[in-house]
């Protein structure tokens, strides 16, 4: 049983479900559903970087998740560009755009930084939905293509949509995985952990926390284009800070700072909130407080306090693991002296 | 050898001054103590040595190299060291990870090797493993290195404070009231490991206001108070020195 649940395993059985699911469902819309999920999750591990392992609260990533979105479309509908081509361009611009705002945004800390970003997010917002010549307003933009052609590959069916994300999923959770048990996520840790002790020992807090805040808004940005190119039309409304909120949510829920939090919180909400569609925006009566609670008393969330039991519990084992070898050692000493005296 | 010293350091926050036109010289291979009243400026001396705040003027002047200007970061590269007074470690994690990253300054994989895993990578991280295990080892903590640091004592704690400081590789180590809130017998063992510093050839640097400990490890102490240096000396003479009895009120602090 403690096998099974080895993590290798648990990612195994998660990749095999991810491929069968459209078949076993054989239903678009949720396979459409599962896309959508997919695509939060991607920028959800950005924020996850970021927020969770650098400790730096930015809500500005639905602006960026935008712009990835509004590059990508511009570029394929204006710019009547070749589609792989204008994904890689929206990416670059996004990470660009990234690192600009990131140079002075990360000039603030803590509080200071989340109000900053929250007020970028903002303006990116503003620009997307006023600048009408460019972006066409509130009216959006349409037509955008769907993924082109690789190959013999085609995109234009909810199945090929669903695994092309699912690439991108797993590249990015690979990314992440391997970004966080390196050096360099240990550097990260260490800014979370305290900027002040992290300096002393000799990191360049600055760099560092510029180059997480460009992987982040990447990753912002690879959501976006992918989102666009999947709805195929987008308006400014996916630049707002309801985004942001959502994205925050589903890693808070899931477990901000945990590798699998990103996953769990997104497709958890993404499901549940289907199943409550009913009830419309009443909806909110049911996940305020459970969120509420959550926050409490999980402040790790699924993942982190499943983590946190799971640690305890092994300590626990060590414990008493010593306590017997304690009793056994004194034991082998009393019957050692009493053969002695003997 | 002068080592590290310090010419006119001052520093002003508004109108307070904290640390006031200090001249300080701190030989190699010695330990060297400040002490001083509360707020008499010692844990800023020490922010500025370490780069942590830019001094309002005067120098600082490590192995005839003028520091004054660098950012903390880089002059932890040129092997200076610091603890804090407060020790905050990642409570989350193991006392081996939070020890790890000390290491991280003299190794040059970046985000490229971290994804795809390159050999650098691999080595580099062996590399900071290999050192913390050391460091742990040098500060007797090999027993709880893998135990949550969130779990350790107060003591521990600071051991664990020490060995983040030596796993950069210092040659010079600056430690904030090493022994605050911790009980004498354990004191001992600390003053013991600052022996042991020395002997390994790191410059010990302290501050403390534990007087009996200082009086005895010290080979050289520097008196602050409302941030001027007033005495400096062997032991002996700070304790005999008219000015520091003063500023104790009577010398009762000292003994
Ligand atoms: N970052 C800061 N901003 C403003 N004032 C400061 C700052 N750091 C220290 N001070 C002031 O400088 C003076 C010296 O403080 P410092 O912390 O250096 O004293 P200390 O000798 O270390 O005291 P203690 O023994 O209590 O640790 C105090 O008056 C303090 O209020
Ligand atoms: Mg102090």
């Amino acid at each position: 049983m403690a096998g099974l649940l080895k993590q290798r395993n648990i990612i195994a059985v998660l990749i095999v479900f991810a491929i069968v699911f459209p078949f076993i469902t054989n239903n678009n819309y949720f396979i459409h559903i599962m896309t959508l999920a997919f695509i939060w999750i991607i920028g959800v591990y950005g924020l996850n970087l970021l927020a969770g392992y650098t400790g730096y609260l930015s809500l500005a990533h639905a602006g960026f998740f935008a712009i990835g979105a509004y590059s990508l479309a511009l570029l394929t509908t204006k710019a009547q560009m070749n589609y792989w081509l204008a994904f890689v361009l929206a990416l670059i611009i996004t990470s660009v755009l990234g690192m600009i705002i990131g140079l002075i945004s990360l000039r603030t800390k803590e509080h200071f930084f989340a109000i900053y970003t929250l007020c970028v997010g903002y303006i990116i917002y503003l620009v997307i939905d006023k600048w009408d010549s460019l972006t066409g307003g509130v009216r959006g933009l349409i037509g955008i293509p769907a993924p082109g052609n690789i190959g013999p590959i085609e995109f234009n069916t909810p199945i090929s949509n669903y695994y092309l994300v699912l690439f991108f999923l797993l590249i990015t959770v690979l990314v992440v995985y391997r970004i966080v048990h390196s050096l360099t996520g240990r550097t990260y840790i260490a800014i979370r952990n305290s900027e002040d002790l992290a300096q002393t020992i000799g990191i360049n807090t600055m760099k560092n926390k510029l180059m997480v805040f460009v992987i982040s808004t990447f990753f912002a940005g690879l959501a976006g284009a992918l989102y666009a190119s999947f709805i195929r039309f987008i308006g400014p409304d996916i630049g707002y800070i309801t985004i942001t909120f959502d994205l925050l949510t589903y890693l808070i829920v899931g477990g901000i700072g945990t590798l699998s939090g990103p996953v769990i919180g997104t497709i958890l909400i993404v499901w549940v909130s289907q199943q409550l569609q009913f009830l419309q925006d009443y909806r909110m009566m049911i996940f305020g407080p459970i969120l509420t609670l959550l926050v409490i008393f999980y402040p790790r969330g699924i993942s982190g306090g499943f983590i946190d039991w799971r640690a305890k519990r092994k300590e626990k084992k060590q414990n008493q693991l010593n306590l017997e070898n304690q009793q056994m050692l004194s034991a082998q000493e009393t019957s050692a002296a009493s053969n002695k005296n003997g | 050898m002068v080592f590290l010293e310090t010419k006119n350091l001052t520093k002003k926050f508004g109108g307070n001054t904290a640390v006031n036109n200090v001249d300080f010289t701190i030989e190699k291979g010695k330990i060297n103590a400040i002490i001083g009243p509360n707020g008499a400026g010692k844990s800023t001396f020490f922010n500025l040595v370490s780069g942590f705040h830019p001094p309002t003027s005067g120098q600082v002047i490590f192995k005839g190299k003028d520091i004054t200007k660098l950012p903390s970061n880089k002059i932890a590269e040129l092997g200076v060291a610091r603890t804090f007074q407060t020790t905050n470690l990642f409570d989350q994690a193991t006392v081996l990870d939070n020890v790890i990253v000390g290491h991280r300054l003299r190794t040059k994989s970046n985000l490229f090797d971290a994804i795809f895993r390159t050999k650098r990578l691999k080595q580099e991280e062996k590399q900071c493993r290999d050192k913390a295990i050391e460091v742990l080892d040098f500060v007797g903590l090999t027993d709880v290195a893998y135990k949550l640091a969130g779990s350790l004592s107060q003591e521990e704690k600071k051991r664990v404070a020490f060995a983040l400081g030596l796993a950069t590789d210092p040659e010079i180590i600056f430690l904030d009231e090493p022994a605050a809130g911790v009980n004498p017998d354990e004191t001992d063992g600390l003053a013991e490991l600052m022996e042991k510093m020395v002997e390994r050839g790191i410059t010990v640097c302290l501050i403390e206001h534990k007087m009996s400990m200082i009086m005895k490890l010290a080979d050289k102490i520097m008196v602050l108070s409302y941030g001027e240096k007033i005495a400096e000396g062997t032991p002996e003479e700070i304790q005999n020195n008219e000015a520091v009895i003063k500023a104790y009120l009577g010398g009762s602090a000292i003994a």
